[in-house]
């Protein structure tokens, strides 16, 4: 195989991070808008964290991504 | 006919005037100019924002008073007693992450933090900082961070050296969340606008996807400068209150 078609195929294989920040992500806002049905009172309190979560989640995505960039553009 | 595009083009380093001293390279480049207009921007909002200092503040001093009070409200929550004398330092990392996040939008400026050096150098001097802060304040009694209460003892043994690792291992998750949220994030915009530019009339399909990734860029920029400085918080709160 020559470096240009592992390289596709690596990239290909990195994006696989994706589908665990997709679950990830899915979950937070799961968890977010079933808080809020059972008490919106608490609406406030919770959304900051939801939105804490759903930026850690989404960056162990983009590592993911990160690292298919790189093996594409860089080496 | 295929548009040669490099995504990565605009992470280029360019040095505006070459500096060399010895064999140092200090050059100032773009990045450093990036960041001398965010330092100047910050500063100016804030001194002249709060330069009358009214009662009924204007458009300018409500917007230089919503981040001091955003930020002074984080820290209460999240560190709690004994937070507001580091509160100079969090806001510094908050307004200084935000704004370089902010103007790395603005087509063909730079993004100061989709360097790994600069956000490395920021996480390592949080990471650096928090364990003096938490040594000076606990003596040798800060080692009881890494010793979980209430556990059996034979478990202890797993969950030292657990603990010990994700503790060493912050600085480099700090940077490189930053680092791969600016990178990944402005490399799409570059692979999106690089389709849009070479299939001609259906180019306004990708366009359209650009659009809605500025606005998710947006707010991934304000959310990391967000994420950065909460999580220098608790990591303030653990060297404070040791759990």
């Amino acid at each position: 195989m020559d470096l240009a078609s592992a390289k596709m195929i690596g990239a290909g294989l990195a994006c696989i991070a994706l589908v665990g920040a997709g679950i990830g992500i899915g979950n937070v806002f799961s968890a977010l808008i079933s808080s809020v049905a059972r008490n919106p009172a608490a609406q406030g309190q919770v959304q900051p964290f939801a939105f804490l979560g759903f930026a850690l989640a989404e960056a162990t995505g983009l590592f993911g991504l990160a690292i298919a960039f790189l093996i594409l553009f860089v080496f | 006919m295929a548009i040669e595009i490099h995504p990565l083009g605009q992470f280029q380093i360019e040095r505006l005037i070459p500096i060399h001293i010895g064999r140092l390279d200090v050059s100032y480049t773009n990045s450093a100019l990036l960041m001398t207009i965010v330092v100047v921007l910050v500063t100016a909002l804030l001194v002249l924002g709060t330069r009358k200092r009214a009662l009924v503040p204007g458009r300018w001093q409500s917007l230089a008073e919503m981040s001091y009070e955003f930020v002074a409200d984080m820290i209460d929550t999240n560190v709690g007693h004994g937070g507001r004398e580091f509160f100079p330092f969090v806001f510094t990392l908050f307004m200084f992450i935000l704004f370089a996040n902010f103007l790395g939008m603005i087509p063909y400026s730079y993004t100061v933090t989709s360097q790994i050096v600069v956000t490395f150098a920021l996480a390592a001097v949080v990471f650096i900082g928090v364990t003096i802060i938490g040594i000076v304040r606990h003596g040798f009694h800060f080692l009881r961070l890494f010793v979980p209460q209430g556990v059996p003892a034979p478990l202890l043994l797993l969950l030292v050296p657990i603990e010990l690792l994700s503790y060493f291992i912050r600085p480099f998750t700090l940077a490189i969340r930053l680092f791969a949220n600016m990178l990944a994030g402005h490399t799409m915009l570059a692979i999106f606008a690089g389709f849009a530019a070479s299939i001609g009339l259906l180019g306004i399909l990708p366009m359209g996807i650009d659009i809605l990734l500025v606005a998710l860029e947006v707010l991934v920029a304000a959310l990391q400068a967000y994420v950065f400085a909460i999580l220098t918080c608790l990591y303030l709160s653990d060297a404070i209150h040791l759990h």
